[in-house]
């Protein structure tokens, strides 16, 4: 035996994966910041309508949310087919929406009051007669900026 | 000497981390939000509706989509496709159609006298209890895109950029010249039994 040659018994070392940790927690703060939590489960389906001309919500803690649609699968036996009103979790009439706006009023600072935004996802085969109801109620309510949620894309 | 302390074992740690890479991917949305941004009018009682002057009709440009999405424009049956060609003809009326609205001088900021359409001028957009809320997004879509598009034309001629990149004073300016004035009128019904 040559005594250059050492033991035959050569084995690969384990790749070391004491870095991995680090690389998750990287991606997992990316996610942490860059989104936002999903503060409402939806009872209503919704397609949004498509538009060209449109404003990104900038800031979302000044915006209401108001969903208008269809119920999902699992209510339609008790609710029908007809397009319903969703605020915050549960269904609405078009009477709570008064008080609704005024609710989320509260929760905002003084400050912040006027430049409060209630935006609108209405589904789209969505009568026009139920959002009509919500706008004059939102003028009511005084809650005067809108906006009709809708996806970026060309209309049919 | 102190004794050596022996290592933790850290192969789990990137387990935990991934547990929580995936709550927080399920639990959270990315889309921003966007849409059609509107000003709804000041809530008036419907008794005090009476005393409001009357418009003279060729200041009023009459937008109508009937329950069965049809879009009637000044009376005419026109399609969506059209609709921001008249709607910009209405907005400016560059022959000075005597059906089209008045117009006046006046003095705005960076360009001196200037002719605009008179206050009274106004889109009235109305619609029926039975209109498609998606048609009815594509008829304001088109009305808002006329506007857009006017203001970035007279951007472009007047400071050579595009009207997003306009400081605040002269966004104002051109603001001034063709104003976002769009009626969303109350319902009415139309066209059926």
């Amino acid at each position: 035996m040559s005594k250059f040659r050492k033991d035959d018994k050569k084995e690969t070392p384990g790749i070391s994966t004491s870095a991995l940790p680090d690389i998750v927690f990287m991606l997992l703060f990316f996610f942490m910041v860059s989104t936002t939590m999903r503060e409402t489960t939806l009872k209503v389906s919704i397609t949004l309508p498509k538009a060209t001309e449109i404003s990104k919500l900038e800031k979302k803690s000044l915006v209401s949310y108001i969903y208008v649609g269809p119920p999902t699968n699992q209510y339609v036996s008790q609710l029908g087919n007809e397009p319903r009103i969703q605020l915050d979790d549960q269904f609405s009439n078009v009477n709570d929406i008064i008080d609704f706006i005024e609710s989320e009023r509260q929760a905002r600072e003084e400050q912040e009051r006027k430049q409060m935004i209630t935006s609108l996802k209405v589904d789209e085969y969505t009568k026009m007669g139920i959002v009509t109801k919500i706008k004059q109620e939102l003028r009511k309510a005084a809650a005067l900026h809108i906006n009709y949620s809708t996806l970026k894309g060309v209309e049919r | 000497m102190p004794r050596k302390l022996p290592e933790y074992n850290a192969s789990s740690l990137a387990d935990i981390a991934f547990m929580l890479l995936i709550f927080f991917l399920v639990t959270t949305t990315m889309d921003i939000d966007s849409g059609l941004e509107r000003r709804l009018p000041q809530w008036v009682d419907p008794d005090d509706i009476e005393d409001t002057p009357p418009i003279k009709e060729r200041n009023v440009f009459v937008v109508l989509v009937d329950r069965n999405n049809r879009l009637l424009v000044e009376g005419e049956l026109t399609r969506v496709e059209d609709l921001k060609e008249k709607t910009k003809e209405f907005l400016t009326n560059p022959s000075d159609n005597a059906n089209l609205p008045e117009k006046e001088i006046k003095e705005i900021p960076f360009f001196g006298p200037y002719q605009v359409l008179t206050k009274s001028a106004v889109v009235s957009l109305q619609n029926d209890v039975g209109t498609t809320y998606g048609t009815y997004i594509s008829v304001q879509n088109e009305l808002i895109a006329a506007i857009n598009e006017l203001r970035e034309d007279l951007s472009k001629r007047k400071f050579g950029k595009s009207y997003n990149d306009l400081n605040t004073d002269q966004q104002d300016a051109i603001k001034e010249i063709y104003p976002q004035k769009i009626s969303e009128a109350e319902p009415k019904k139309i066209g059926g039994r």
